[in-house]
């Protein structure tokens, strides 16, 4: 048992990155119920968008002056992806079918990734990103802590802070909130809700790309087609939390996270269950989880139940 | 989307309706190629021509590529122009099959080279088969493709006459690799990690069997997926388990990221991969961790074999986007053995092709024998290479260097 605090390490930081995710599939769910599919890639071009500061910067410049403008450049690349995909895909749409919408995020999803793939420099291949150097930060004998993690560790629940005040104190933070519980009296009461909508893609796309540096430091590369499964598995964060709460994804994040390395790790001692368990078995776990959370709430752990709108 | 599924079953039932009728429908066409004028014969190329393993598919398709050209301007086979024709597959298997029939059903496709990935060709065999139309793979290595599901209980009986390859199979890699990791590098305990795949996983098992059959011990076990990045859970296992050494099934993506997570967890332990791993993206793919990590691929380096001097050179000069990379010399060799086929066919049957071309191509793979790029080239009873050269390579300072050849023994 001497490794549980490793283990549970390695599942909140895992967790922390679902989460950073996952707060733009909620938020923009929370306004206007759209999944946004595409938000998996805007998540992975925010990791180029901060590479390219990164090449662009002359070489030998140490990480640690790089890393604020890296972050400046990867949330430029995703808030810009972000809110161009609401402008041109999602608003001429909205008041339609609620099927068009989500078709046109799976395609926006696939033409971006590929976009990436055809049009960045060597991005046929994992793109090395650069790392700290030095080793673990060593907490005790039996758990460490990677530079890159520290960093995740640390921006994630500054981020969550951050958005947390932003919604509740700011007035453009109670416009939003007042615009998911109601949009047409919202706009009754003079809020600007396409300005809202905006800003909602927005703070998504400006959280994917903190994940995506996050993501770029703690696994040294990025690459094209990273988007799919961490969007995928945010997404599953979102809904496991409450979809439509922000600290529903952080909390659902986690959750995820740390079901999956408890699960690589422990599942396999187990009596009986040594050929149930592993990484082979990880997303079985997890998403049996789901399913058991969404039998018992269906709104998800931190969602608050909403009468279906007549 | 509807229209395309349309197309591919109208594609999948006219390539069915033809093969059927193919026996007496074949010569109109055919009549004209001894004459004046030469016939084309096109050789399919079927890799991932697009996604994360395309670098090593845009080399299978330019190093075939080459091989026509070369055989054009040799006038290899007289009266015979060559050319290639392209189809990705993204390494995924139904794209494999529909490949497959887009190629069956292309009249002027006489032989395919390809496809990269085990599991894609799996779908595509019974296709070709069929059709009797040769496919000659530079890069499967899963022995069950060439002697059948039941190869490892001895009971080999070859599926697809139609199938060949150039590239030697995992029993002969994953044993030569427990072989080293033994006796060389005198390991003892080794972590077995595979990524679930046809390839991957067929791999490591092999090379499990016959780690425990020297004498070593296998300290675990287990899985990872595809296209996932984030392994701690699995590295974790490897640190606590206590493994010298870990040996992982798979490709270069996930290959790269397991190799620096073992080693951030704090196992200092090295990793074996097969010709999955062998490519400068595993260096690439997680800054300067992965000193050590060894990796089998078949065949001797390309650039220390005289016999591919001439290759290197007349690649570089045709200015290809993408390099040769890790399958060019047998995917070049694949395209030759074609050729080959097709100039033995078109010699016996006074200097034109015959109207069952595809069959008689088939039937003259078998046969051919020539010294090619990655030594001798020839097929066993089960369509596999007789050469069974491989090398061991260790990354030192960031490139791949080899440190050991050898022919395979048992």
């Amino acid at each position: 048992m001497h490794e549980l605090p490793q283990t549970l390490v390695n599942g909140l930081t895992l967790g922390a990155l679902y989460g950073l995710i996952a707060i733009g599939y909620t938020m923009v769910y929370g306004i206007v119920q759209l999944i946004n599919f595409a938000h998996g890639e805007i998540f992975m071009i925010g990791g180029f968008g901060a590479l390219t500061i990164y090449i662009w910067l002359p070489s030998g410049t140490a990480l640690s002056l790089a890393l604020p403008l890296m972050l400046i450049g990867g949330v430029i690349a995703s808030v810009a992806i972000a809110t161009a995909a609401e402008r041109f895909a999602y608003r001429p749409l909205r008041g339609g079918p609620r099927l068009a919408p989500l078709i046109t995020a799976i395609g926006l999803s696939i033409a971006l990734q590929q976009a990436v793939w055809a049009f960045y420099p060597d991005a046929k291949k994992p793109r090395s990103f650069p790392q700290f150097e030095g080793s673990s930060f060593e907490i005790f004998s039996n758990l460490h802590i990677q530079r890159g993690d520290a960093f995740l560790l640390i921006a994630a629940p500054v981020c969550m802070l951050a958005l947390g005040l932003f919604v509740s104190k700011s007035r453009a933070g109670r416009a939003m909130q007042a615009t998911a519980q109601d949009p047409d009296t919202a706009k009754l009461m003079g809020i600007n809700t396409d300005r809202i909508i905006v800003m909602a893609f927005a703070i998504g796309g400006a959280f994917a790309a903190v994940a995506a540096l996050s993501h770029g430091l703690k696994y040294g590369q990025i690459n094209f087609e990273m988007g799919f499964i961490a969007g995928l598995k945010a997404f599953t964060a979102a809904v496991l939390g409450g979809i439509g709460n922000i600290y529903g994804a952080m909390l659902g994040g986690v959750v995820l996270g740390i079901v999956e390395a408890l699960a690589i790790k422990y599942i396999q001692d187990i009596p009986g269950m040594d050929q149930l368990g592993g990484g082979a078995w990880k997303d079985v776990w997890a998403f049996t989880l789901l399913i058991v959370v969404l039998l018992v709430r269906p709104q998800g752990l931190l969602g608050e139940r909403v009468a279906d709108r007549a | 989307m509807r229209h395309r599924s349309l197309l591919i079953i109208t594609t999948a039932i006219t390539a069915g309706a033809l093969t059927l009728s193919a026996c007496g429908s074949r010569d109109d066409k055919d009549d004209s190629g001894g004459k004046d004028s030469k016939t084309t014969v096109v050789i399919g190329v079927d890799a991932p021509l697009t996604g994360s393993l395309s670098a090593l598919g845009q080399g299978i398709k330019n190093s075939v590529d080459l091989a026509a050209k070369v055989a054009n301007k040799n006038n290899e086979v007289d009266g015979v122009t060559f050319k290639v024709k392209s189809f990705d597959d993204q390494a995924v298997p139904s794209s494999g099959k529909a490949n497959a029939t887009s190629m069956v059903d292309d009249e002027d496709i006489l032989g395919a080279v390809g496809p990269l990935n085990s599991g894609v060709a799996q779908s595509m065999q019974g296709v070709f088969d069929r059709a009797d139309l040769a496919q000659v793979s530079p890069a499967n290595t899963n022995p069950a493709l060439s002697q059948g599901d039941d190869w490892a209980s001895g009971k080999k009986s070859r599926p697809f006459k139609t199938y060949f390859r150039t590239a030697t199979t995992d029993i002969i890699q994953g044993r030569f690799a427990a072989q080293y990791y033994y006796k060389d590098a005198k390991k003892r305990k080794v972590f077995v990690i595979d990524d679930k795949q046809a390839y991957g996983n067929g791999l490591a098992t092999i090379f499990a069997e016959e780690f425990k059959r020297l004498g070593g011990k296998v300290v675990g076990r287990d899985h990872l997926t595809v296209k996932e990045t984030d392994f701690s859970g699995i590295s974790s296992k490897v640190k606590s388990t206590g493994a010298d050494s870990v040996y992982f099934g798979g490709q270069y993506p996930e290959g790269g990221l397991l190799s620096d997570q073992v080693k951030q967890a704090g196992a200092q332990v090295p990793i074996m991969g097969g010709d999955g791993i062998y490519d400068p993206a595993f260096i690439k793919a997680s800054g300067t961790n992965n000193d050590g990590d060894l990796a089998t691929s078949v065949g001797y380096p390309v650039e220390q074999l005289d016999s591919a001097k001439t290759f290197v050179k007349n690649y570089g000069e045709q200015h290809y986007k993408d390099p040769y990379a890790a399958y060019g010399g047998y995917s070049y060799d694949a395209g030759w053995a074609i050729i080959q086929a097709v100039k033995a066919v078109v010699e016996d049957n006074d200097g034109k092709l015959p109207d069952d071309a595809r069959a008689k191509i088939t039937e003259a793979l078998g046969k051919v024998s020539f010294d090619g790029v990655t030594g001798k080239v020839s097929f066993d009873q089960y369509g596999d290479t007789t050469n069974k050269q491989l090398t061991v390579y260790k990354v030192t300072k960031g490139a791949w260097k080899s440190v050991k050849s050898e022919t395979f023994k048992d």
